[in-house]
């Protein structure tokens, strides 16, 4: 039991977080612009190597950082937008996905350029053990640092969207656009924000996956299928539903390799990530609703 | 001397226009599925590869490291190859074909990557990273250029028939049931079309081509890994071909095809003299550059260098009654 809630359920925690984080900007894009944005994952991975440039150049903590990092990536975000995405706000939304597809890999070769392809980590050496609670649970500091961050960062989600001036545009935008564009939403401001949301959170998520593993150029891309799955699963355009989502992905993955029955790994970890995509595609083929029964786009 | 640099560049010019005309003929299977049907099919390098592995377990010699060991010829590898993947994309487009545009895409992404997950860790089948090599290539006894030259010669009869085959279709009625299903799936629907039947034809045909490249690919090659299905050397790069090409015109999607791998290719040639360092990087120049120059034809020329023409007109207009005619003018 012990050992399951060590090496199964806290990774699984701990990786929920980060798609949960990818998972929230994938939904509210859709929600606000319609479209599945696939440039996502190399955002993930640019936040994590703006992290990177901070910590090697300026010797920040790498907790300091993550909201420099935050703030540089909702930029960036916001710069591609304009450049790349707003020409297409009128056009059919396959302009808007093949465009981030271009995106996509426009901002990987960038960074690649720039740090070339090795593996890259945040900790110059040392280890911290793991903290031990109650004797039995084993948890690593970052991880603690991760699960407590994104609370954080959840909850102020959550006070921004249901109070804020700007939080209740964002939804009137999500669930009706043509009705907030005449009653006065000023929409291109919505989309601004969602941005610089979306990019934040991102970022967060790259910086986190850093710190939990390493940094390799391709971390982004290969996170971006699990966070559509969450951001699917949760029911496209809510928030809430990206972030259960996120943690049922992550679980569900981590999980399919313990020994529920017999000795040996209910599935060989090389398929790990398979759970996800599979779980991704039925979901979209039996309940494109999400598990909530939220709305499906048309 | 410059007589071998004369073979050098004639053996590269042959290379180059082989893996242009391979390319081809996936990008005419994009374009039936997504030029002629509309559906965004993002998982090209899944299919690629499960062409290309069918076609090389199928004729390599018998070996302990992976499956296969038939010896077969290579036409038989090259049927059996689009025959598979035809069947794969039938079972992949009757779960997912209902799906609008990008759920499609993000679906065919996942079918794609866990294709690729299962030639990783299927040892036994496919020498899982390690890949499949010693994969025979046809008339590869002869001297040089010759051998080349014929290879090169099969992959033109391929791209013909693929050619002529979607020129044909697409001229055809069927080709206008699923031009007007891709334009108005509700007013096809409505005049008693099979939706969801054609779109599924235009996904099972689509496969099987890109499932006939995979498997000329890796008969060029003489070798197939796992890393050879990148999402990026093959979806994205077939997807940049038809767009720039002209997306609904077959001839466009070769022409995309020859333009952007020559392009891809001659500036490799180009990075290669750099030193080593700057070679490694430079490859990252190239892709940015390529990524940015499909978003500028995107928004400048949405059409692509050959843009679709509209079918020629059937030559049964006198069958319209005259009343339904527009007036004359008074």
């Amino acid at each position: 039991m012990v050992e399951f809630i060590n090496f199964y359920l806290i990774p699984g925690l701990v990786l929920g977080c980060m798609y949960a984080l990818g998972a929230i900007g994938v939904s509210l894009l859709f929600g606000i612009l319609r479209f599945a944005h696939f440039a996502h994952g190399d955002i993930i991975t640019l936040g994590a190597y703006f992290a990177l440039l901070l910590v090697t150049a300026l010797g920040l903590p790498i907790l300091l950082a993550l909201p420099v990092a935050m703030i540089l990536v909702a930029i960036t975000s916001v710069g591609i937008d304009r450049a790349f995405y707003k020409p297409f706000r009128k056009s059919p939304t396959i302009y808007l996905v093949i465009a981030s597809f271009g995106v996509a890999l426009m901002v990987r070769s960038l960074v690649q350029l720039a740090w070339g392809v090795k593996v890259e980590s945040y900790s110059t050496g040392g280890f911290t053990p793991p903290l031990i609670l109650f004797d039995t649970l084993r948890i690593a500091e970052k991880h603690m640092w991760i699960v407590g961050l994104t609370i954080v960062l959840v909850v102020a989600l959550h006070y921004f969207l249901s109070r804020s001036k700007l939080g209740k545009a964002m939804r009137a935008m999500a669930d009706e656009p043509d009705l907030a564009q005449v009653s006065g939403i000023p929409t291109e401001k919505v989309v601004r924000y969602t941005w610089i949301i979306g990019g934040g959170l991102a970022a967060t998520a790259g910086v986190f996956l850093g710190m939990d593993t390493q940094l390799h150029t391709n971390m982004g891309w290969d996170l971006l299928l699990p966070v559509f799955a969450a951001a699917i699963l949760g029911g496209i355009g809510s928030p809430y539903g990206a972030v259960a989502g996120g943690l049922v992905i992550g679980m569900a993955e981590e999980l399919s390799s313990y020994p529920w029955i017999g000795d040996a790994p209910l599935l060989s970890p090389g398929y790990k990530t398979g759970v996800a995509f599979a779980l991704m595609v039925a979901l979209l083929i039996w309940r494109p609703s999400g598990l909530f029964r939220g709305r499906v786009f048309t | 001397m410059s007589g071998d640099l004369a073979l050098g560049l004639f053996l590269y010019a042959i290379s180059l226009l082989t893996m242009a005309g391979i390319y081809g003929v996936i990008a005419i299977g994009l374009n039936i599925q997504w030029g002629f049907t509309g559906l965004f099919n993002a998982g090209i390098a899944g299919f690629f590869a499960i062409g290309a592995y069918v076609s090389a377990i199928l004729t390599t010699t018998l070996t302990p490291s992976h499956l296969g060991g038939l010896n077969l010829p290579f036409p038989v590898g090259l049927l059996a190859a689009a025959a598979v993947t035809g069947v794969v994309g039938y079972l992949v487009g009757r779960l997912c074909i209902r799906l609008r545009s990008d759920y499609l895409a993000i679906a065919t992404i996942g079918v794609a990557e866990i294709f690729r997950l299962i030639l990783k860790n299927e040892i036994w089948a496919t020498n899982g990273p390690r890949g499949i090599s010693n994969i025979p290539r046809p008339f590869e006894m002869w001297s040089q250029p010759w051998s080349q030259l014929a290879f090169l010669a099969v992959v033109a009869i391929v791209v013909l028939i693929a050619y002529w085959l979607a020129e044909r279709a697409g001229n055809s009625p069927w080709g206008r049931v699923m031009r007007s299903i891709r334009d108005n799936e509700t007013a096809a629907a409505a005049i008693g079309k099979n939706v969801i039947g054609f779109r599924l034809q235009g996904f099972v045909i689509g496969s099987a081509l890109m499932g006939l490249g995979g498997a000329l690919a890796a008969h060029f090659f003489k070798f197939i890994g796992p890393e050879a299905t990148e999402p990026l050397m093959t979806t994205f790069l077939v997807w940049v071909m038809l767009i720039i090409g002209g997306s609904g015109n077959n001839r466009g999607a070769l022409i995309g095809a020859l333009a952007v791998w020559t392009l891809w290719s001659a500036t490799e040639l180009l990075t290669s003299q750099l030193p080593p360092e700057w070679a490694v990087r430079a490859t990252f120049l190239r892709i940015f550059l390529i990524g940015l120059g499909l978003q500028i034809v995107l928004q400048r020329f949405s059409n692509g260098l050959l843009p679709e023409r509209p079918p020629k007109s059937t030559g049964d207009e006198h069958l319209i009654p005259a009343q339904q005619k527009a007036p004359p003018a008074e």
